[in-house]
């Protein structure tokens, strides 16, 4: 499968006279066609910062301070404003978290879906709502006319999200970058969000990078998983591979630190420590003051190696034994 | 809608009521307005023809009945100095007064806004700072001295502009306008500067307060991440948002706006109601004082039940009576 979107190597900042916070260190991943990529990482890791600095909307004082950004084999950091402006919604969409704040609240859904498609495509009134009501009805919002002349405090959380998605899908998009669409919903609109999304996904082909802190959700959506520690991508690989034996001592971290069936009673593993301030890093491993299988060696920065066919971490000593057996 | 039209109006009515007798009776314990009218020859006996002819010899809550029966008709009275009635009088001088307030509401949004929003998209840069501090100083100093200055600068030394009066003035619908000839438009220009410039501070520390909050709203960053233009996400996206707190406060200030004129009515001689004010004030001639003043309570209250509903039409998720779910 040949990548869809490939980052290289990205690096951005948050500069301030006197302070420099390197928040992304060269992340690096990429996604095929159809394809659904699990972006993990505990809070503040960049999961964000890596999906805005994509469409090149961080906002100041960050900056995207190197690194790629191919879409089809194009850089789209070396692409004029009005180029990526002509990108963003068209060929890269975003879905937010929070569905209350994503829509604009004094303009009804009929203004926002049809601006969203005059961005791009030079219809007439009457198209854009013959659009639109088509949008809605695919991601299933009864009534999608009626629907049209409300405000965005009129709708539910749940359908708000979708009103989010339909707009994301306007223009059947090449990527889709989803952060936490689903965090501020309740489970079962969760439930049904997310399958909403795979399955429209699949049908046509849209590759998705799904951003979340919830493995659950990972693990029942993605295809492979990536996962960033303090901005860095420290371990990529199919997601049941990754979750069943994870390489990386700081995945197995995070997976132990979800409560299990089964396992009532039992004290949870908790990842000892906190992540280091990104405005001072360790120089080597930025995980090593936390892992317990740290050694003199971790002081250098580990790269990222293969690690068996399919996936690649970024530890000198990755968990073998486990990943051995399991590759079996 | 309806039910909070009808409240609304009910308690406009009660306002009203309870600002005609504050009105009236302060108006007429002040003061004798008779000596003004007699000649210094008058002696007793025809001092006691005008007072019954003005009808002052009645008891004061009389006078008042016959003032509010004469009101619910729509006759405020006549004015002592004119002999017509004060309403006419008001309603004649208020085209000139509306004209100047509109005009400094006009100049208001029309450079408060875009200095405001200036001053928000880039509010580190010096030229913000200068706009901040233009609002500052145009807030805090006192009308008249700017209305001076700008006469003793643009009048006496340069000679730019002239100091007093309407200029020439065209007929529009009943009503003279200055605002249509070039000489008036050269009469109306430094009144309606020196009156606009309160609410054009305002509008330049709300606009920029609304563009601080609204440019980092995450519907603003999903309008961009759907490549909507700068320019549109700009003009409707954030200025809806940024308009409500400006439509509701303008709201407010632009009732003060029309009823003080007087202090820049009087500095530039400017013919509105203002100016007869003080002049009424002058001899004392109550009646036209009381009609002014039941005019200018009258103008607050439907000017706040105005900024009421548009507020509702701005911000859809305010519903007015607050019985919808
Ligand atoms: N304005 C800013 N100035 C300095 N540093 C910032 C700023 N905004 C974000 N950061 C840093 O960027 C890092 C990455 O933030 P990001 O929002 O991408 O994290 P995240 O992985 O999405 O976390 P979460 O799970 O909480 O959403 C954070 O650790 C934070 O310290
Ligand atoms: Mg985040």
């Amino acid at each position: 499968m040949t990548a869809v979107l490939n980052v290289k190597d990205l690096y951005a900042s948050f500069i301030t006279p006197g302070l420099t916070v390197a928040a992304l260190q060269g992340v690096s991943l990429s996604v095929a066609k159809g394809e659904i990529l699990g972006l993990v990482g505990e809070s503040g890791s960049g999961k964000t910062l890596t999906g805005f600095s994509i469409n090149r909307l961080i906002s100041p004082p960050g900056e995207v301070v190197g690194g790629q950004v191919m879409l089809h084999g194009e850089d789209v950091l070396t692409l004029s404003e009005e180029k990526m402006r002509k990108l963003r919604g068209r060929r890269i969409a975003m879905i937010f978290q929070d569905p209350m704040m994503t829509l604009n609240p004094v303009l009804r859904i009929e203004t926002q879906m049809r601006d969203a498609l005059r961005a791009h495509e030079k219809i007439g009134k009457a198209e854009a709502r013959k659009r639109s009501i088509a949008a809605l009805d695919e991601v299933g919002i009864p009534a999608p006319e009626s629907r049209l002349r409300s405000y965005p405090h009129e709708l539910s959380g749940g359908m708000r999200q979708r009103v989010a998605i339909a707009i994301a899908l306007l223009h059947k998009p090449d990527v889709i970058i989803a952060d936490e669409p689903t965090t501020a919903l309740d489970v079962t609109i969760q439930g049904q969000i997310l399958s909403l999304v795979q399955g429209l996904c699949r049908d046509r082909g849209t590759a998705l990078i799904w951003i979340t802190h919830d493995l659950a959700v990972v693990a029942g959506i993605a295809d492979r998983l990536a996962v960033m520690y303090a901005g860095r991508v420290v371990e990529v690989g199919p997601v049941d591979d990754l979750l069943d034996a994870p390489a990386h001592p700081y995945t197995r971290g995070l997976i132990e630190s979800v409560p299990a069936r089964g396992q009532r009673g039992k004290r949870l593993n908790q990842i000892p420590g906190r992540m280091p301030s990104l405005a001072d890093l360790p120089d080597g491993c930025s995980f090593a003051p936390r892992c317990e299988h740290a050694t003199a060696a971790c002081a250098a920065l580990p790269d990222m190696e293969a690690f068996g066919p399919t996936r690649s971490v970024r530890c000198f000593h990755p968990l073998m034994e486990r990943a051995l057996w399991a590759m079996r | 809608m309806t039910e909070f039209i009808i409240k609304r109006v009910l308690q406009a009515m009660i306002v009203l009521f309870v600002m005609t007798v504050l009105v009236f009776f302060g108006v007429n314990v002040i003061g004798n307005p008779v000596y003004i009218f007699a000649s210094s020859e008058c002696d007793q006996a025809c001092l006691t023809k005008t007072i019954a002819e003005l009808g002052l010899d009645r008891p004061l809550w009389e006078q008042y009945f016959v003032f509010l029966g004469n009101l619910l008709q729509g006759h405020l009275g006549n004015s002592f100095t004119h002999g017509i009635p004060a309403l006419s009088l008001i309603f004649e001088r208020l085209p000139a007064t509306l004209e100047l307030a509109f005009c400094a509401l006009a100049l208001a949004l029309g450079i408060g806004l875009p200095l405001g929003v200036w001053a928000g998209l880039r509010p580190d840069t010096f030229i913000s700072r200068c706009i901040m501090a233009f609002s500052m100083i145009a807030f805090s100093l006192p009308v008249f001295w700017i209305g001076l200055i700008m006469i003793l600068t643009f009048s006496v030394q340069l000679g730019w502009m002239p100091a007093i009066g309407r200029g020439d003035t065209v007929e529009v619908f009943g009503a003279d306008l200055s605002l249509l000839t070039p000489d008036g438009l050269h009469h109306l220009a430094m009144p309606a500067f020196t009156l606009s410039l309160i609410m054009m501070a305002i509008v330049i520390r709300l606009t920029r307060a609304g563009m601080r909050e609204v440019i980092f709203a995450d519907y603003i960053k999903f309008a961009r991440a759907n490549g909507i233009r700068e320019r549109r996400i700009l003009s409707t996206h954030v200025m809806k948002n940024l308009l409500i707190p400006i439509v509701t406060v303008l709201g407010m200030e632009f009732g003060g706006v029309i009823a003080f004129a007087v202090v820049v009515e009087s500095i530039f001689s400017w013919p509105g109601v203002g100016k007869m004010l003080i002049d009424a004030i002058g001899v004392l001639d109550r009646p036209l004082i009381v009609a002014y003043l039941i005019f200018v309570v009258f103008m607050f209250v439907v000017l706040n039940l105005l900024v009421d509903i548009l507020y509702s039409l701005l911000d859809p998720r305010v519903r007015l009576g607050g019985n919808q779910t």
